[in-house]
């Protein structure tokens, strides 16, 4: 009995916290609970949601993608470079292209070249924070001279709903799709869960993990579009930074594990609103942010430790 | 997460080839020096030798906190926080002395470390998260506290700037605190029953464990001494620099992981340790400093080939470990 109550806790418990606290501040904060509020704290998170969402893919097989910011920051600056001779459709697909070209590198040194992931992404992260630049052309942010990319990515809806909103949410959708439904998300688990088990199972460990670390580039690569649509520019310095932490931390907080073998995506994606709706609240109750990432910190501990196995 | 260290023999090396695959690092570390000195005339003088020592001094004992943890099984992502708490501490405690402020950044920070070694070892909280959520709320209460402001070392406090900015003979005071640190640690490492521990944890905890060795209050003792060495550099930084800023350090744990791996693997087998990392740290400085002689590679360039370079030492050298295994 207490077993399935912990179950559900823990595949719903980030579900259910984000529901309370969003109840919470609806009812203490003053104007938490306006649409254009909420639809800015959604917006502002849409990028952290798609990269999320190639983390969780990522973490299921047991690895960690320190490099999603770094990549995120390459293809925003390759589409601001693109934008003003291409247009919009010619950045936007040059940019989704860097990220998932830089997703396969990933990929290739964690299967080929035997680097361990850690340092494979740690490489990407300090690597990409300079083609970044290199590809913004050093100069510091590039503005991104196509409104019609602005349009689209940064102000445009779908009905009542944001652009980047609704991409993330369809990214959301798609992980869970693939980890629940799809062979490829069962090869995912499988090797997180144990790597030589599920080759000796016949298991594809390369090609899956190859493909974990492909989509989390893609993902990278349009949240990076998404957030230079939003600021209206590319700033390779600093467009993404510290990303990769806020994802796995939202993984982290919906019970995605460290160690794989488990992915939750819309657990990731509660975890990742759960601490963009703190960083919203403490703002708008004039709370220096500083305090934000203190209580965000003791979140990510709770989680943690209320998900711990019980002994291993 | 970034590999246990083998504790597989020490064999002796028959060869300069055989040296080279038992101490990679090192052996990467003088081809490179040698090629800058033939490519750089300025690079072998004491003043760039020293220059390059001072400077890389934080990030040397913030890399060796970082082989401690790591050497014990763990990761300390709450050492860039670290430094900055204690450059903050330190600063503000110079109206008392130099002891004072050293001892108190030393101490407020192995504190923390404490916190992180017990939610590790008795929460069971896995290190990674562990260390990351303390550098978040370290960071925050700092951010907080010194209200983003940076804290002024006195004005009078001319024996702690000394430990920044001084000279032995030769040689930078900065520098030579690190090197001391270092081969203190070694001894540590190799010589003292702590020592052994730490790598036996590292191995395997469970192991250790059974064998009565008790491994969480090792994992306690090496966070404290991890952050207390984030502590130290963070003290020796503002000294250097006159302020504690609570901005400093940022993603600097990074780098400590990057000298650390660096160093550390040996497709030899010969275990890593203080002077792996060290290796590693010069490594690193020494491949900065080339590109800094060279002048016309944009800094931007520099991020891409230092990134560039991590990976392929570490897959070259897994390479090697590879094929002779």
């Amino acid at each position: 009995m207490s077993g399935r109550l912990a179950g559900a806790g823990e595949r719903y418990g980030a579900v259910a916290a984000l529901g309370l606290l969003v109840a919470a501040n609806a009812a203490f904060t003053p104007h938490f609970a306006t649409a254009a509020n909420l639809g800015n704290v959604l917006i502002q998170a849409a990028a952290a949601v798609l990269v999320g969402a190639g983390v969780t893919l990522v973490m299921a097989t047991g690895g960690v993608d320190l490099s999603v910011g770094s990549v995120m920051a390459v293809a925003a600056a390759v589409a601001a470079q693109v934008a003003p001779a291409g247009g919009a459709g010619a950045a936007a697909a040059a940019g989704l292209a860097a990220g998932l070209g830089l997703g396969l590198v990933n990929g290739l040194l964690a299967t080929r070249f035997v680097v361990e992931p850690f340092i494979a992404k740690l490489g990407m992260l300090i690597a990409a924070r300079g083609l970044a630049q290199a590809a913004g052309g050093g100069a510091g942010a590039v503005p991104l001279d196509c409104p019609a990319f602005e349009r689209v990515l940064g102000s445009g809806a779908v009905g009542p709903v944001p652009v980047p909103v609704a991409f993330a949410a369809l990214a959301v959708a798609a992980a869970l799709f693939v980890v629940r439904a799809t062979p490829l998300g069962r090869y995912l688990l499988a090797v997180g869960g144990n790597a030589a088990a599920a080759r000796a199972a016949g298991v594809p460990v390369r090609p899956a993990v190859l493909a974990a670390f492909a989509a989390s580039g893609l993902l990278a690569g349009l949240a990076g579009l998404v957030e230079a649509a939003r600021l209206g520019a590319a700033d390779p310095a600093n467009l993404g930074g510290g990303m990769e932490f806020a994802a796995i931390a939202g993984a982290v907080i919906g019970g995605t594990s460290l160690r794989g073998g488990k992915a939750r995506p819309v657990g990731t994606a509660a975890g990742v609103l759960i601490l963009a709706v703190i960083g919203a609240a403490f703002n708008m109750l004039l709370v220096p942010f500083a305090w934000a990432l203190v209580f965000q910190a003791g979140l990510i501990l709770a989680a943690v430790a209320l998900q711990r196995p019980r002994r291993d | 997460m970034t590999g246990t260290p083998a504790l597989s023999g020490t064999r002796l090396p028959g060869t300069l080839l055989g040296a080279a695959r038992d101490r990679p690092a090192l052996a990467v570390l003088l081809v490179v020096c040698l090629a800058a000195a033939v490519r750089y005339e300025t690079f072998a003088t004491p003043e760039n030798v020293a220059n390059v020592l001072r400077q890389n001094s934080m990030a040397g004992l913030l890399a060796l906190g970082m082989a401690f943890a790591i050497l014990a099984g763990g990761l300390d992502l709450s050492l860039g926080a670290m430094l900055a708490v204690g450059g903050v501490a330190a600063a503000a405690l110079t109206p008392y002395g130099a002891a004072a402020a050293v001892a108190g950044a030393v101490g407020v920070t192995a504190a923390l470390g404490v916190v992180n070694g017990l939610v590790v070892a008795k929460a069971r909280v896995q290190p990674f998260v562990a260390t990351l959520a303390m550098n978040m709320a370290t960071r925050g209460v700092l951010l907080a506290a010194t209200a983003e402001a940076s804290v002024r070392v006195a004005r009078d406090a001319a024996a702690f700037k000394w430990l920044g900015r001084g000279w032995v003979g030769p040689a930078p005071v900065p520098a030579l605190v690190m090197l001391l640190t270092f081969a203190a640690a070694g001894l540590v490492l190799t010589r003292t029953r702590f020592g052994r521990h730490v790598y036996a944890v590292g191995d395997d905890a469970e192991a250790a464990r059974l064998l009565g060795l008790d491994a969480d209050r090792v994992t306690v003792k090496v966070y404290a001494l991890s952050a207390g060495l984030g502590g130290l550099a963070g003290a020796l930084l503002a000294a250097r620099v006159g302020v504690g800023q609570p901005t400093a350090g940022l993603g600097w744990e990074l780098a400590a992981i990057t000298a650390f791996v660096l160093g550390a693997t040996s497709p030899g087998g010969r275990t890593a340790g203080a002077g792996s990392t060290l290796a590693g740290v010069l490594l690193l400085a020494v491949v900065f400093n080339a590109f800094n002689l060279e002048g016309s590679i944009p800094s931007y360039w520099q991020w891409v080939l230092r990134g560039a370079f991590l990976v392929a030492v570490v897959a070259a050298q897994n390479r090697i470990g590879r094929a002779r295994s």
